[in-house]
């Protein structure tokens, strides 16, 4: 039986209450700088002092290792076992990449190096922003977002100027039911009010809705393809046209790309802006929550407005290009996340051509291979056209299961923590209930997609026999169930150390 | 083709998943794609096939060859980010797999370890910093800024926003992107730079329309001054009720006052010196932090962690809090899009502070102040040389300017001899032939001798 590590480890704060010696970064540090050091603060102005030290501990280097070994320990990423969380494409992380990042050449580069000697690095980014704009069927990509989501409002902003450009205010960004919640969240920042677009029966955007809420307000559309149903919108080259002849311009979320790379692209389908989030399809890894990394590309006239700076080949130097017409500005500060893009560009040499093709197609495999082997299990349904082949993954429901059981979704995830097996992405999409979505992507095993598949249903099984059981799960994480509640009341809500006696509140 | 990669990649483990669908070929599964959007060639990406991992090594090696590394001695172009050194300890916890081939901690049982990491986080900085909360990060020190000037347009519904004239440059372009498309306005406010103080007459008359939502400042400043009058400004900020953001470094804040002491009511900085390198400009770490009242809490950008308890009672846990700020719950009402931020930073932010301590980090402060002072002294005695370019105490990063000679072409004649001189910030201070250094605990007293021996070298030889 799998059981989790469990160290009954106290907060950092808590290890010791010796002080020991810490660790020194220098110690060439002479009794007369001391001197000159307190000759130099007794002359600054008192309030810039610091008058409480932090309450930081002083701990010996082996705590401090122990401690976050341990606390390590109690994490589960996809180096332990299979994270199939819908849209979040979870795949392996090559270690060839992550010794490559650890080189002097890259952790050692200031960003404000001197153009000569920064050519390595600059031609990486080069190379990457031209096999990514390959890659979607666009004109130009940039790799200076730090995510996705920051590239989304890239995009955003983009389409706003756009317009602006044009002498147009256009105010409106129709984003579908099905959506990722950083594409409402992302218009919103750019200041767009969200038109929403329902889903129609078959799991496409539904075209007479977009219709019949077109306007010369429709600054354009923001989709991802696949949708977050895993399936292809089959009408996009008619929802482009459409959107075309009114000027509204179409917005591509990269998110699901893993489910038809090198088969379909973007710009092919009429994509005007596309993002992409390295850590997802191209196996940079996601740490824990991040850094990611992310590339915002564009098609025709649009480059021009792309996020600063963008690389360029000028006879045989790389310069970094700030001159770019109509750009938005910067996103972030210096040029991205340039080391999950150096993770990535070792990930697209590696597999090729032939081998980025394979990831879409066993990537898709995987999820139709699992999907059969969970059909006509009592309580769980697959909804919107079950016979359409779904692509990077796969969004069933649980809600005859709940309703004749009283076991939900949620349920469903702390029972298969408990055999070891991280939980699918829970009640996303929000157009289907009790949705569990599942993302295999190209990295696990056949077998591990059948034992995914028979603990499952091992779990319907236990819920239709004995629900309270499933209920009491996880029984073998770290923890057991946490109570949410608790933590979101305003009275409990302990953000940091400093309030951790309200944990101890009754 | 097959590759090792993907394990489902073999013929005869495809042909037996494919009879299990009950289709011949994985084609059939894309079908529903209309044929004329079928890609019927190969990308033209990477080298044209598939590489091993030796070929990729000795690829990427050949191309990483073209950059140049300065080691002896670090480099001293002052920027938004400088040297600093990277425990081995720091690489080591963030190296482990738990740790970085782990999603965010969405199930929160089985992710009891990264969680706790990352409520560490945010409360050793919140101690930094002085403040009551500090999220689990942004995506950098510049987003955490443009956070939180739009944190407080929702908290005080005003429309204008306040900088200092001379600030960060990439900062301001980053800011001014994060508010193009909302109706707000950025003006600015001069600095005494003489003394090293905010202009508090020039400040007071932006502020007197009683529009504004935030002034931000940077203590220590991009140019390495520290402002002296930060309280005074604060009570003014707050008199007139607009919100006060503070941009400091942490590394400065073992010996100088933490801002929220002084009034600050967010607090943003850049996490790179806490054991994160340079890496070209990123991943850093975002840092953003404020006060525990729910009307600044529930504006808040990004994730937290909070601790509580398990549903029976017996335990403390750790799960993610006030989640319905965020856009996967809140969609187009969210307080920011990101989702994807930097924990992992963030991990090896907590394992660096709690391994220097308080006691530590105070010393490292003192170090970087004493390096600074003795660059200072060693340049100002420097002939055709003007340092500092400003009044004021400096702490890591120092202005000079030229008075003769020419900047690039010192940078050039420093290049030669192994030294990676300052950056031109001649367009921003409107000095021609001014540029920016830094000097931290990496730049030891005879790699500043060498600086400066190199610099005379140049002087001299004109």
């Amino acid at each position: 039986m799998w059981r989790q590590a469990k160290w009954d480890e106290p907060l950092v704060f808590e290890l010791t209450k010796a002080r020991r010696e810490t660790f020194k970064v220098i110690s060439e540090f002479s009794d007369e700088a001391k001197e000159f050091i307190k000759d130099i603060l007794n002359a600054l102005p008192k309030n810039l002092i610091r008058k409480e030290p932090p309450r930081i501990p002083d701990l010996s280097e082996i705590e401090v290792v122990r401690h976050f070994t341990r606390l390590s320990q109690m994490a589960y990423g996809i180096d332990v076992g299979p994270v199939p969380l819908g849209s979040c494409t979870m795949k392996y992380n090559p270690k060839i990449s992550e010794a490559l990042c650890r080189d002097s050449r890259i952790t050692d580069i200031h960003p404000d190096q001197d153009e000569e000697t920064v050519q390595g690095v600059l031609e990486i980014i080069y190379l990457m922003q031209k096999w990514l704009a390959e890659i979607t069927g666009m004109d130009l990509c940039t790799l200076n977002v730090p995510a996705g989501a920051a590239g989304e409002l890239a995009g955003a902003l983009m389409i706003r100027k756009y317009h602006e450009l044009k002498g147009e205010a256009r105010d409106e960004m129709l984003i579908p039911d099905s959506a990722h919640g950083t594409n409402p969240a992302s218009a919103a920042m750019a200041g767009f009010k969200v038109i929403k677009i329902k889903t129609d029966e078959k799991g496409n955007v539904d075209l007479e809705a977009i219709k019949a809420v077109l306007s010369d307000r429709t600054a354009g559309i923001m989709l991802t393809n696949p949708n977050t149903l895993g399936l292809f919108e089959e009408n996009i080259l008619e929802v482009a046209k459409v959107l075309h002849d009114n000027d509204s311009l179409l917005y591509y979320d990269g998110a699901n790309l893993n489910g038809i790379l090198g088969i379909a692209r973007p710009g092919d389908m009429g994509f005007d802006i596309v993002h992409l989030n390295l850590h997802k399809t191209f196996a940079a890894p996601h740490g824990g929550g991040g850094p990611g990394a992310g590339a915002v590309c564009a098609k025709g006239k649009l480059v021009n407005l792309l996020p600063k700076p963008i690389v360029r080949k000028k006879g045989s130097k790389y310069i970094l290009d700030y001159d770019i017409k109509y750009s938005i500005g910067l996103i972030r500060a210096y040029y991205g996340h340039v080391i999950p893009t150096i993770k990535s560009f070792i990930y697209i040499i590696m597999l090729g051509p032939k081998g980025l093709r394979e990831v879409s197609e066993i990537s898709t495999l995987n999820t139709n291979y699992f999907i059969k082997l969970i059909e006509g299990t009592k309580g769980i349904t697959l909804p919107y056209d079950p016979a359409r082949p779904r692509k990077h993954e796969v969004v069933i429901s649980v809600e005859r299961l709940a309703k004749e059981t009283g076991v939900n979704a949620e349920d469903i995830a702390k029972a298969l923590l408990d055999r070891g097996l991280y939980a699918p992405t829970i009640y996303f999409p929000l157009i289907v209930h009790e949705a569990l979505m599942i993302e295999f992507t190209e990295t696990e095993t056949k077998e591990m997609i059948e034992t995914y598949a028979r603990v499952l249903k091992e779990i319907v099984i236990e819920a239709y026999r004995d629900p309270k059981k499933v209920k009491e799960t996880p029984r073998n994480t770290s923890v057991r169930r946490i109570d949410n509640v608790r933590a979101n009341l305003p009275k409990y809500v302990t953000p940091t150390y400093k309030f951790i006696e309200r944990v101890k509140k009754d | 083709m097959p590759h090792y990669w993907i394990p489902n990649s073999p013929n005869e483990v495809k042909k037996e998943m494919l009879k299990v669908i009950g289709v011949s070929d994985v084609l059939e599964l894309f079908k529903d794609i209309p044929k004329e959007l079928i890609l019927n060639r190969e990308l033209r990406i990477g080298f044209g096939k598939s590489l091993s991992e030796y070929e990729a090594l000795r690829i990427t090696e050949s191309i990483l060859s073209k950059n140049r590394v300065f080691k002896n001695p670090p480099p001293f172009v002052g920027g938004t980010v400088c040297p600093h050194y990277v425990p081995a300890i720091v690489r080591e916890i963030v190296s482990r797999a738990e740790f970085y081939t782990a999603y965010t901690p969405y199930q929160a049982e089985i992710s009891q370890g990264l969680l706790q990491a990352l409520f560490e986080y945010q409360s050793l900085m919140a101690e930094l910093y002085g403040v009551d909360v500090v999220n689990a990060s942004m995506y950098d020190g510049s987003t955490a800024a443009a956070e939180a000037v739009r944190m407080a347009l929702r908290i005080t519904r005003k429309r204008k926003i306040l900088v200092p004239k001379l600030m960060d440059p990439q900062y301001l372009e980053v800011i001014k992107t994060w508010v193009y498309g909302l109706n707000v306005r950025i003006d600015f406010f001069n600095l005494d730079l003489k003394n090293g103080k905010v202009d508090v007459d020039s400040l007071m008359s932006k502020l007197s329309d009683k529009d504004v939502a935030c002034v931000y400042i940077e203590n220590p400043s991009y140019y390495g001054f520290l402002i002296k009058n930060v309280k005074e400004v604060s009570d003014i900020v707050h008199d007139y009720k607009s919100l006060m953001i503070v941009n400091a470094d942490p590394i400065s804040l073992g010996i100088f006052e933490a801002p929220g002491k002084y009034g600050a009511d967010i607090v943003v900085g850049e996490g790179q010196p806490l054991g994160l390198g340079l890496n070209y400009g990123g991943p850093y770490l975002g840092i953003l932090g404020t006060k525990i009242d729910m009307k600044f809490l529930r504006q808040l950008p990004g994730r937290l962690i909070g601790a509580t308890k398990t549903i029976d009672g017996s335990e403390t846990a750790f799960t993610m809090i006030l989640q319905t700020r965020e856009q996967h719950i809140r969609r187009e009402r969210a307080t920011s899009n990101i989702t994807t931020n930097t924990a992992l930073s963030a991990i090896a932010a907590a394992v660096y502070v709690s391994l220097l301590g308080s006691r530590g980090l105070r010393e490292l402060s003192e170090v970087i102040l004493y390096r600074t002072m003795y660059a200072l002294r060693r340049l100002s005695s420097v002939e055709g040389v003007k340092a500092p370019l400003f009044g004021g105490i400096y702490f890591k990063k120092i202005p000079f300017k030229l008075v003769r000679g020419d900047l690039s072409e010192l940078n050039r004649y420093l290049l030669e001899k192994g030294i990676h001189g300052g950056k031109d910030i001649s367009k921003y201070v409107n000095e021609p032939k001014s540029c920016l250094i830094c000097v931290t605990e990496v730049h030891t007293e005879s790699d500043i001798d060498l600086f400066i021996e190199h610099l005379k070298g140049y002087l001299c030889k004109g």
